[in-house]
């Protein structure tokens, strides 16, 4: 079941995806407000430079954990990739998530902490909804096997649309994109102070730039799932996905996390009764 | 022949060492006498494990019945009248009246049913009874031993408590000594005992201090317990009436659910309170005032798991009824709930507590389900969270002696002041939330039974949101433990080492089950599973490799921090431009000084714990009054 | 070139400007002259930040703050003052409470003349600093620590306060 290919694979290609997909992001952004904008290979630019940089730091144990933050990460995406179980996939992605954030309170900084509170909150919005998802997949392919999952004939999405949605909404969250923003936001925005990123520089802040690569090529790939059985469809719904969430990023100023809380989780009660029940009621639950 | 003798042992040897602790009054006496027994209670629960291996369900009939149940029936009346007494004396007239009515019951029987009342087997044991040993055995001696360093410290501190320390860890081995045969007895009667011992232990643990909060506390505990009593006793007049002379647990799993449906459920209301679910989780709360260690062998790793094991050993009964739905969805909700007041308390022991009340909820949730995936999740949840949550209990109460205080705010920087006992926390902090660790793993197994029942999705989407609710209160936890303070200096000084024995074993405990979590598995739990269900419940090969490479990577990670580093240029925090010294001080405007101070979150206004606890008060009792109703119909139609 | 000159980000500090060269900055990322085009990106944190930009004078509120941001900043870094004000006091000069311009405190590199300095020049600026930056970093210069001991007027602020 486990494919150590195609791990192999996403550890060497998903920073190369990912960083595209974070210029092309760059530049339709740029478009849309009437820009210019850098050139698509921006985000490469930009890492590069952080490893040029000194790397100052508050106190040591910061590295430490942006270097788990970025094993762990590439840890889920293989496994994801890889077949493995869905379940597990998503907890691991936490593990990994919640040394990023350990990170930010190991520096005792007043700014980074309001950032690291904020990520948590942030975790705590979208992690029912990411938990129904794969629920959702188990109920419409009977596996919570990636692979399975993916190499499905049903269409899972009109299996559970519903719960396509609430993913797509808590997507958001996960891509750091306005208005769900509230820890920290990728390139251009303008940031008071840096939230959970705040005490990273140089090259450990380079390490948690390719972490969200991984983690973009990652979540887009969790995307596909849903379409897994007809891949054109697939890789169609995942461009329009992620054009919409520029769209969405695009002209949303951002709220606060009350918002995102509240609205995350209201939702994720109302997609996931409707829609499972729907699902259980349908396949005959009632007999 | 000679697990017959074991289990005796067991449930005897606790008793004698409590005789003589209750009368060695010198400190060292004391330190060896615990020492050595709890080395021999350990021995002879792995002892146990090894002589029982593969040999599935024994039931022993060697002792004789009568003057047993005689010598029971007799304590148990000796403890109601000490139990009135109290209640008399403290004017606690509910207590007065719960155990009146109690003993009013057992009189009743002893007197009509008792002679017509035959049990083959009084005592039993199979893999889960072994299990529960492995917990009160090993958890329970190290807890015992940890005690000795904590309660000198406690009453060097505390001059103004009286030291009673004799009489205090003669209760903890009675309670012991009770638990060994609340998970070994058979017949219901002795269950019964055992468990009115444990109510009684925990009562008299809870208002050690005698201080006026814990003398509340402990009524409190005491009445609610009582109430379960009252159940159970109700059961045992029933299947007295109706039940054909049933009285052994293994015939009443053996007799079908018209018969069982009544009892299972009376004792199971007796295991809600005990594990103390809504509306009864006050008193678990309010236990928090006993000593740390109370708190960590009563209130997390033992006592309240004796709630559990009675539902997860009723579970067959349990299985696809309403009224087994009715329980799990208390569970559930007790969960979830907990979990959200969870986030808004300050004080770590009442964090502990609430996080212990959820996980019970998910066991009593799965137990509740009842099929053969629940009951394997809810069997790991109660070994894992045994030992996270005493490493974590001992840690607070460590902690606590040096700095003062058990507020989550005051632990900033723990790991420059105490780098060795705040690796101890968050150890068990990653335990209690985050993969591969056993919490996280029995919490997978939970969804993925879920999935499988009847309207399981609703237990699932609970499941889902406690769970989210719980990695948030976990993590700023660990948070403000890891982080690094640049004034702190270390204060770790000489923890005893009775009090480091403990933590490390449970430290390596909870490492060393992870890892060996397939044999377990394989070993103990599929055996058992094979026996009442039928069915097995597993992990598939790969996950387990995938985790056991995860659970390697945690390990060596952290030993980079010792492969010699470049050395990085060190700046203060950023602080909006402003300098700082080095204690985080900075000028505000004006030129007034201020320190800088870190709080965490925690959302009153969202989790508070009036509001929470009320609503959960509300509808988990209108779940159980339903239970009832719906199982009393059915007696009455069936 | 290499990355560092693709990608410079900045941290703009308001030392006591009268805010006319602060809008030219805000210009700056406008749609009009968008200087995301250089890669060029503007943090609120000095550990992110590249070039420090400062408008306005030295004055005595802001004396600490300044060697602070520019203290925080890792290496290597270029410091742009952009108006007059920045380069040497200005009209402000004589003020009693200003001490000049921001090379008075930290070692400037770039000096963008103008009241208010056009963002035609402030871009032109910053692209010069660039030069600077690839140099320091060429030549492995690292940028002094500063402090502000000789300066005992205001001795509470520079030392946080603490007494
Ligand atoms: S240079 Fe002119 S516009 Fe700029 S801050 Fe000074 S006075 Fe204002």
């Amino acid at each position: 079941m486990i494919n150590i290919v195609w791990a192999i694979v996403f550890v060497l290609v998903a920073p190369v995806i990912g960083g595209l997909v974070a210029g092309i992001d760059r530049k339709i952004t740029a478009h849309m407000q009437g820009r210019v904008g850098p050139s698509i290979l921006q985000p490469f630019y930009d890492v590069g430079k952080l490893f040029e940089k000194e790397q100052t730091v508050v106190n040591d144990t910061q590295t430490f954990y942006a270097i788990c933050y970025i094993i762990f990460m590439i840890f889920t995406g293989a496994l994801f990739f890889a077949g493995g179980d869905l379940l597990l996939v998503i907890f691991a992605l936490t593990l990994a998530q919640i040394f990023l954030v350990m990170g930010a309170f190991a520096a005792n900084s007043p700014y980074s902490y309001v950032g690291a509170e904020r990520e948590l909150l942030q975790i705590m919005a979208y992690e029912p909804m990411v938990i129904l998802t794969a629920v959702g997949m188990f109920v419409a392919t009977k596996s919570f096997n990636v692979s399975d999952i993916a190499a499905t004939t049903t269409p899972v999405v009109l299996l559970i649309p519903g719960i396509f949605l609430g993913f797509l909404y808590v997507l958001t969250i996960k891509l750091r994109k306005s208005p769900f923003d509230i820890s920290t936001s990728h390139h251009a925005h303008q940031e008071i102070v840096k939230g959970v990123t705040t005490e990273f520089s140089g090259p450990s802040l380079g390490l948690i730039e390719i972490t969200h690569w991984y983690e973009t090529v990652f979540l887009l790939g969790f995307v596909y799932l849903f379409f897994g059985f007809n891949p054109l469809i697939g890789i169609a719904a995942v461009i329009i996905v992620y054009l919409l969430e520029i769209l969405i990023d695009n002209t949303n100023a951002r709220v606060r996390w009350q918002f995102v809380v509240k609205s995350s989780w209201l939702i994720a009660v109302i997609v996931g009764v409707v829609n499972l029940a729907a699902l259980y009621l349908l396949s005959g639950g009632l007999k | 022949m000679l697990t017959t003798q074991l289990l005796i042992f067991l449930i005897l040897f606790p008793l004698i060492v409590a005789f003589f602790l209750f009368l060695a009054k010198k400190d060292m006496e004391r330190a060896w006498i615990v020492k050595l027994s709890a080395l021999a209670i350990g021995i002879a629960s792995v002892y146990l494990l090894i002589s029982t291996y593969n040999k599935g369900a024994l039931l022993m009939s060697a002792i004789p019945a009568e003057p047993t149940g005689i010598v029971m029936f007799i304590l148990e009346m000796l403890i109601a009248v000490f139990i009135l007494y109290l209640g008399i004396v403290y004017k606690k007239w509910l207590v007065v009246a719960l155990i009146l009515v109690q003993s009013a019951v057992m009189l009743y029987f002893e007197l009509v049913y008792a002679h017509s009342i035959h049990v083959q087997s009084n005592l039993f044991t199979d893999e889960f009874s072994v299990i529960m040993a492995l917990i009160i055995g090993i958890i329970g001696s190290l807890i015992s031993v940890y005690s000795l360093g904590y309660m000198k410290f406690f009453h060097e501190h505390h001059p103004e408590i009286p030291d009673r320390r004799p009489w205090f860890f003669a209760i903890l081995f009675l309670f012991l000594s009770a638990m060994f045969g609340l998970v070994f007895s058979n017949n219901l009667m002795w269950v019964y005992f055992f468990w009115e011992v444990t109510t009684l232990c925990s009562f008299l643990l809870i208002g050690y201090t005698k201080t006026e909060e814990a003398t509340n506390n402990a009524f409190s505990a005491l009445w609610m317990n009582l109430l379960g009593g009252v159940a159970f006793a109700g059961a045992i007049i029933y299947l007295a009436m109706f039940g054909n002379g049933i009285m052994g647990m293994t015939d009443l799993l053996a007799s079908g659910k018209i018969i069982a449906l009544i009892p299972a459920a009376l004792i199971g209301f007796a295991g809600l309170t005990k594990a103390a679910q809504l509306p009864f989780s006050s008193w678990l709360v309010g236990a928090m005032v006993a000593p740390t260690p109370v708190s960590a062998l009563l209130h997390s790793s033992t006592m309240v798991k004796a709630g559990v094991y009675i539902l997860v050993r009723l579970a067959p009964i349990f299985q696809s009824t309403f009224t087994g739905y009715m329980i799990a969805m208390v569970g559930a909700l007790t969960f979830l709930i907990a979990s959200g007041i969870a986030i808004s308390q300050s004080n770590a022991k009442r964090v502990l507590a609430y996080s212990t009340i959820a996980n019970l909820g998910l066991i009593v949730a799965c137990a509740g389900i009842g099929t053969y995936e629940a009951i394997w999740a809810a069997i790991l949840l109660i070994v894992f969270h045994a030992i996270s949550k005493s490493l974590l209990f001992l840690s607070v109460g460590t902690v606590e002696h040096r700095i003062k205080s058990r507020e989550v705010d005051d632990m900033n920087g723990l790991i420059v002041r105490m780098p060795k006992i705040a690796a101890m926390m968050v150890i068990g902090i990653a335990g209690m939330f985050l993969a591969p660790f056993g919490m996280l793993i029995s919490k997978w197994a939970a969804i993925r039974a879920f999935i499988d029942v009847p309207y399981g999705f609703l237990f699932v989407i609970i499941l889902a949101f406690g769970s989210a609710m719980t990695v948030y209160f976990w993590a700023k936890w660990m948070g403000k433990i890891i982080a690094v303070t640049s004034d702190s200096k270390n204060i770790e000084g000489e923890v005893d080492h009775s009090e480091w024995a403990a933590l490390v074993s449970l430290a390596g405990l909870s490492f060393i089950t992870t890892l060996v979590f397939p044999l377990l598995s394989t070993k103990l739990l599929e055996p058992f599973l094979m026996l009442n269900y039928g069915h097995v419940a597993q992990l598939s090969q790969d996950n387990i490799i995938i985790m056991i490479l995860m659970l390697l990577l945690l390990v060596i990670l952290p030993l980079s921090i010792l492969i010699p580093q470049r050395k990085h240029k060190h700046v203060a925090p950023y602080m909006g431009g402003r300098t700082t010294t080095h204690d985080m001080r900075f000028s505000g405007s004006l030129g007034v000084q201020k320190k800088t101070v870190l709080s965490n979150y925690y959302l009153h206004e969202y989790f508070g714990e009036a509001k929470l606890r009320t609503a959960g008060i509300w509808i988990c009792s209108a779940f159980i009054g339903i239970m009832f109703i719906a199982t009393a119909l059915r007696g009455v139609f069936l | 070139m290499t990355y560092l000159a693709k990608s410079p980000w900045i941290i703009h500090y308001d030392a006591s400007s009268c805010n006319g060269c602060d809008i030219e900055i805000l210009a700056c990322l406008t749609p009009m002259y968008d200087v995301e085009r250089f890669g060029i990106i503007n943090t609120g944190n000095p550990k992110h930040a590249d070039i420090f930009v400062v408008t306005g004078s030295i004055n005595e509120a802001n004396r600490e703050v300044i060697q602070n941001i520019y203290n925080q900043i890792p290496d290597p870094k270029v410091v742009v003052a952009v108006g007059i004000c920045a380069c040497s006091g200005g009209v402000f000069r004589e003020c009693y409470n200003v001490a000049g311009g921001i090379d008075k405190l930290i070692p400037v590199d770039v000096y963008v003349p103008g009241c208010a300095a056009r963002p035609e020049s402030i871009i032109d600026g910053i692209v010069t600093a660039l030069g600077v930056l690839e140099e320091k970093r060429k030549n492995h210069i690292s940028s002094p620590m500063v402090t502000d001991h000789d300066h005992k007027a205001h001795h509470k602020h520079a030392q946080g306060g603490a007494q």
